[in-house]
Parts: structure tokens; sequence; C-alpha cells
């Protein structure tokens, strides 16, 4: 990474760890096999990702027969959705989700919606959290899926999974979390969370990108989306991507070793920078659970400004962030978390997303409480929408 | 440098320096488009001598092309008379800015939306110098 950028988005990706990169190294033209051939170099290569999956399960408390490997967190929300949504209609027809999910759980939904199931999405309190007690209201005698996100992505709440994860159990009905987010960053244990479906993406946590994982809990029925060959037992089929795999895993082992560490100090330069900001900038509130928050996020509310302008000032001085406005999407909507959460659609505009990481330090941060608010300011003077 | 910029040299150059940012008091013609639901309004105040744009001013809340296109919009409209304001669209904006991703096109049209509706309101208010808008277009009220 440049030394000179200050880079706040890590909730969209974060760059490979040095030695997640070199652990990859000799799996793309050294240790080449094939991993289902039955010769030394195939066979060595499957040792070495029945590795890799070992140190994913005991990660997250799950058995290795439990782990398929895709490639990426959205395969894996797709994959549990749609799969286990088609194993079980014959049960019933009924899903619930929360308002707040990823467009990786979202758009599944819609399109098991155009399928013939009904989907009840959940509203979520001012905060962006999902009341149990409504989950266990919507239930119904053909409800077969709840899928509740372990922590929100773009404002930071983390929701009651394990609360969610009982209820769902004590029904007979499967729970699926995205676990995007939280894993590597709060500690994620699937009998904790009572999950039946669970995703993992790399690249979140300083792997690769192009790899994810899906925790399948022993017993829980799912058809597969990719059918071909007899790899990830059936259930995902494809020659595996080794050396992103191989990276994975490392990144896991890694992370397994300084996360509590890291979110201390993490969590530390999150609330300077919140603090900074809402007291540098008048009219500025923070999004999101001021306390139940993933330790890397601070989102902001800035009235009268529009997000992209702001983030292509603060590109200007080498400092990446995002955004929930409109205009910064590829589709012109604002965030659908931040409408769910209440905000107007103007507030849900000036809405700004830094997610802090290992590079961050803390002259960065003051860096950022330094810089914004001129930015804010000046943004203000050219706004019909600001009266002084 | 930046290989895939996602806005022109122009476009960043009337985002970092906007031309003519402001309000006239007591304007001659005052347009307020756009919707703040969508994240987009455009203030545009004009003030006219003998016929012609003497003074122009803007506020926009909205994104860089949002940003850029109203200031381009009020380099191109100061000096000119009515006949020739009346004529500029929301291409000649973005010409002008050396072109817009097609995504950040509506924000030129937002742009030419404030002029006309900036000269609408002159009209309204100097019945006797009305000349045909053929661009007016009736926009949502913010």
């Amino acid at each position: 990474m440049s030394e000179e950028m200050i880079y706040l988005d890590h909730a969209a990706t974060t760059p490979a760890d040095p030695a997640v990169v070199n652990a990859m190294q000799p799996y793309f033209a050294e240790k080449f096999g094939n991993p289902s051939t039955i010769y030394k170099i195939g066979r060595e290569v499957r040792g070495a990702l029945d590795e890799a999956r070992d140190k994913i399960a005991d990660f997250i408390g799950a058995d290795s027969s439990e782990i398929i490997f895709t490639s990426c967190g959205t395969e894996s929300d797709n994959l549990a959705l749609i799969g286990s949504a088609f194993a079980n209609e014959n049960k019933g027809n009924h899903i619930i989700a929360s308002s707040v999910e990823h467009h990786a759980v979202i758009e599944p939904m819609k399109f098991l919606a155009r399928r013939g199931f009904e989907v009840t999405y959940l509203p979520v309190d001012e905060f962006g959290q999902v009341d149990p007690a409504e989950v266990e209201k919507a239930i119904t005698d053909k409800t077969i899926l709840i899928s509740v996100m372990h922590a929100n992505n773009e404002i930071g709440t983390i929701q009651p999974v394990a609360e969610i994860g009982q209820i769902a159990k004590e029904r007979g009905i499967i729970f699926h979390t995205d676990a995007v987010q939280t894993i590597c960053s709060v500690p994620v244990n699937v009998d904790d969370i009572g999950a039946n479906l669970l995703a993992i993406s790399a690249h979140k946590f300083y792997g690769p990108k192009g790899v994810g994982a899906l925790y399948v809990r022993k017993g829980t029925k799912m058809v597969a989306h990719i059918y071909g060959g007899a790899q990830e037992r059936r259930k995902r089929a494809g020659t595996e991507n080794v050396p992103g795999i191989i990276g994975m895993a490392k990144a896991i082992e890694i992370a397994a070793g300084r996360m509590e560490n890291d979110a201390v100090r993490i969590a530390m330069l999150r609330d300077k920078l919140i603090d900074g900001l809402l007291s540098g900038v008048e009219e500025s509130h923070l999004n999101g659970h001021p306390t139940k928050r993933l330790p890397n996020n601070v989102n902001i509310a800035f009235r009268y400004v529009e997000g992209e302008s702001m983030l292509l000032n603060l590109d200007a001085h080498g400092i990446y962030a995002s955004t929930g406005s409109a205009c910064s999407s590829s589709t012109l909507e604002p965030s659908h978390v931040l409408l769910a959460i209440g905000l107007p659609h103007e507030v849900a505009h000036g809405s700004l997303r830094f997610t802090l990481g290992r590079s961050t330090t803390e002259s960065q941060i003051s860096a950022v409480i330094e810089k914004l608010p001129p930015i804010v300011e000046r943004l203000r003077m050219m706004s019909p929408l600001y009266k002084k | 440098m930046d290989k895939n910029p996602l806005y022109s040299e122009k476009v960043m150059e009337h985002f970092r320096n906007p031309r003519n940012v402001g309000e006239i008091e007591n304007a001659d013609g005052v347009g307020m488009v756009g919707n703040p639901t969508c994240g987009d309004v455009m203030q545009l105040f004009i003030k006219i001598e003998n016929d012609k744009i003497a003074d122009v001013k803007f506020k926009t809340f909205g994104c860089g092309a949002a940003i850029a296109t109203s200031s381009m919009m009020t380099e191109l409209v100061k000096g000119k008379t009515i006949e020739e304001a009346v004529k500029i669209s929301n291409k000649t904006v973005a010409e002008a800015l050396d072109g817009l991703p097609p995504i950040k096109m509506h924000c030129s049209v937002l742009a030419e939306e404030a002029l006309q509706s900036a000269l609408e309101d002159y009209f309204t208010k100097n019945p006797d110098k009305r000349i045909d808008l053929p661009r007016l277009k009736k926009h949502k009220e913010p």
C-alpha cells in the first residue's frame, strides 16, 4: 500500500497480507497439481487443501466436512439461500430476512420471490438492529428459512444473531447468517450463533480476492448450484481455486493470532474518528448503533451536502472512503440500509462510511479529522439547502 | 496519474474551482430544480440588463458532475443575450466539459432545466420580454 494513501474502505476490500501472498505463491506453478488427480503432485495439493479446510473449520467451531469452498461471499450467500430454499420447498415457502441485508442476500431473495416464495423483510430500529421478538412474530408454519447478517457492512451494527439462531433452532427453521464483515473482526462460532449456514469472504480479512467459503451444518438440506465434477462433496463443482484457498486459510491463521489486539486498537481509533468528526462538523450524526458496532466502522451523516462530492474532495487528499449516496452507486439508488434506519433521502445522500484496518494509524485519523470539516464547510457554502 | 478517471480533467477543474457560486439579491430570475430525495438540487440566479445575462450565480447540492455542470452552465450563459441563452442545451454543457460518464448525463439535463426555469421566472415577472422556451420541461418542485 502506498504510504501517502489513507485507505479507509476496508469493508470494501483489504490488501492481502504479505504472508498470505507467500503462502499462495508455490501453488501457481510449482505445486500446480489438480487436487482431484490420483498421482503424487495432485495428492500433495489435496493434502494442503484438507489442511486449509481444517484451519477454517477450527476457526469457526465447525467440522471440516461442513466447509464448502466458493469463489466469494456472494456465491456463498447465493448457494446457501437458493440451495436451502429449493431443498426445503416441500416443507414450506416462507422466508424471513432483515431489511438491511447485503445485496448478495437481497437479490437471491428477490429471485426466490419471483419463483413463488414469500419473503418477509423485517424492519430495523433507528440503529439498524433487528428485534428477535419480531423474528418470532413473523414465523408461520410455512417458514423454512431465516437470514440475518451477523453485522451490517454499511453502518457496522452487530445483530442479535445468537438469539435469532436460538429461536430458529427451537422452531426447526434453517438459520443463515452472512458473516462476511464479522469473521476475523469479532469472534464467530457457529454453535454460539446457532447458524445452519454461514458465509465468509477472504478478501475482507487480508486474504485474496476470488475465494470464499460457506459453512453448512451437518443435516442441513441444500441443493447445489454448480454441477460438474465431484468437488466439495458434489455441493460445488469445479476445480478448486487452490492458491486462493491456501491464501484464505493463511489469512485466517494470521487473524486468529492478532484479531483480539487489533480489535482493541482499531476500536480506539474508530471512536477517536467518530468523536473528532461529530465535534468538528455541526449538524452531523452517527449512523448505526453506538456500542454494538463493528470495531472498524464509522458512518456519519453530514447534512446539506452530498456524499460523492465529499469523497472526491477526500480523494484529492489521498483519503479513500465510501458513501451511501445514490450518485456514487451504479444504480443511482441511495443506500437501502440508511433508508431502513429512517434517514430521509437527502441525509442518506450525505453520509460517509470510513472503515479502518490494520494499516490505519492515529496520524491518519488525525488527518481526516483535520481535513474533512473544511470540505463539508465549503460544500455547504455551495448548497442551496444550507442556511447559515 | 489516474488511468481510468471517472471524470474528465475539465469536469474536475470545475468541481475543484467552481465559477460563480453564490446568490444574487433581487435577481431578475431564479430557477430551482431537482429534488433532495434524488440527491440533486440546483439553484440558478440571473441578472438581466439590456436583454443580456449580465450576471449569474448558482448553488448546488449534488455530486461532482452536478457541481461541474452548474458551474459550466453559468460560464456559458454569462454575457449572452436571452435569445442565445434559451438555446443552450444539456449537450452543449456536457460537450463543454469534454463529456460526462453516461450515468451522469442527467446532471447536465438538470443544469439545462435550471437555466430554463430561471428564464421562465424572469418571463413571468416581465411578460413583455417573453420569448419561446422550447426546452422548458415541467420539473418536480424540490
